[in-house]
């Protein structure tokens, strides 16, 4: 996994400013959006357009996978944003409640078009989609599979919410479902998984809390809101120390075990099946893609 | 391409430039360029504007800029919406596509 495919956290970049685009090309997020949607007021989405074009066709940042997220599926501004999007020429454009399969296919073929008359290799710029309401839930694994260009899901807590006419809370169980049940529609497609925004930047001790249950869950990253957030995100989904010590033992376990043609590997007492295997590998793959050195298990 | 009226793109923060322009009928372009780097950048400004203006085929415009120390990207992306405000038109985003 190159450093540019990691996607534990993601941040915006509101696409009227300046320097907070510049800036956030210095922080540790490993996803970078520029915003075309909500940040951005109606009279300026123009300025907005041409900015965020600029900048990610003359000022990327390096090492970082970039995105754009553009207006809404039936805004008057789609059709344009996609055409300068697209030329941009970023990793994954960001599509804002998407509640239907079709909605991501239509994209999809307005993008193909663009590619194909700007003489761009067709399909190399992916779609992440925002899930952000009660449809989206229900359609998640039909969204996830619309498109080979779809590459990541990420839940909408705050428009979700809203739309069920829930009250948002930071235990957050009224999103729990949804929750789940993108995350198997993401696994299902063999996509990223990336949760909702923990809004309270001031409550270092609550985004822990949120953050335990976002990474027991199976979620691969987690959109911040702020900058101050990345950090704590960040190691989160990074393994730790004996995290990685436990998934080399594991992987030197079953080594052995084949090296010796016993049938059953077994580790401290007890039984190292499949899915034991299965995590110990991810848990080492997350590792050194996050640039730690692991070395000394074989593939 | 003819300007139509005045029209202004950015802002006075940090690492922005805001662009003034205004129709000049027939009588070239003027640029005013006001910066705290003018001494240093105020060559390497000036051309930015002068690339888009000719990129549009502005011929006649007044352009007045504050910059407050914006990066080249951020002057392109500031003429280009300034132009395309002062001329009301849409930008072309496939001019320069291959396939066009």
């Amino acid at each position: 996994m190159p450093k540019s495919e990691l996607m534990r956290t993601s941040m915006y970049a509101g696409g009227t400013s300046p320097v907070k685009m510049i800036q956030a090309g210095f922080y540790n997020e490993d996803c970078l959006v520029y915003d075309l949607e909500d940040s951005v007021s109606t009279g300026e989405k123009d300025a907005a357009r041409f900015l965020v074009y600029n900048a990610v066709k003359y000022q990327r940042p390096k090492d970082k996978y970039i995105l754009i997220r553009v207006n809404g599926i039936y805004s008057k501004e789609l059709d344009e944003d996609l055409e300068a999007a697209v030329r941009a020429q970023p990793d994954a454009i960001r599509i804002p409640k998407v509640e239907y399969a079709e909605e991501v296919q239509r994209i999809d073929a307005k993008m193909t078009a663009i590619e194909e008359k700007a003489g761009l290799p067709v399909g190399g710029i992916k779609l992440w989609c925002n899930i952000e309401s009660y449809l989206g839930v229900i359609n998640a694994q039909a969204i996830a599979a619309a498109s080979p260009r779809v590459a990541a899901m990420a839940l909408g807590a705050e428009d979700f919410t809203a739309s069920m006419s829930a009250q948002r809370t930071k235990p957050g169980w009224e999103i729990f479902y949804a929750r789940n049940a993108i995350l198997m529609a993401c696994r299902a497609a063999g996509i990223s998984a990336q949760d909702a925004v923990f809004s309270d930047i001031n409550d270092a001790e609550g985004l822990q809390r949120d953050l335990e249950m976002t990474r027991t869950l199976g979620f691969d990253g987690k959109t911040c809101v702020h900058p101050r957030q990345i950090d704590t995100v960040n190691a989160c989904f990074t393994p730790s120390e004996k995290e990685i010590r436990n998934a080399k033992r594991v992987l030197e376990a079953l080594e052995e075990a084949a090296r010796n043609h016993t049938g059953v590997c077994v580790l401290d007492g007890g039984m190292v099946d499949k899915p034991m295997e299965l995590r110990a590998r991810a848990t080492l793959a997350k590792a050194a893609a996050a640039g730690i050195k692991v070395g000394g298990v074989k593939e | 391409m003819e300007l139509k009226k005045p029209a202004v793109a950015g802002t006075m923060e940090s690492s922005d430039i805001m662009v003034t322009l205004r129709p000049n009928e027939g009588r070239g372009i003027e640029i005013d360029i006001q910066s705290d780097v003018k001494a240093t950048f105020g060559d390497a400004i000036e051309a930015t504007i002068r690339e888009v203006l000719a990129e549009f085929g502005v011929t006649d415009a007044v352009v007045a800029v504050v910059d407050k120390g914006a990066l080249d990207f951020v002057i392109r992306a500031r003429m280009q919406c300034a132009v395309c405000r002062a001329a009301e038109v849409s930008y072309d985003w496939g001019k320069e596509d291959s396939n066009a």
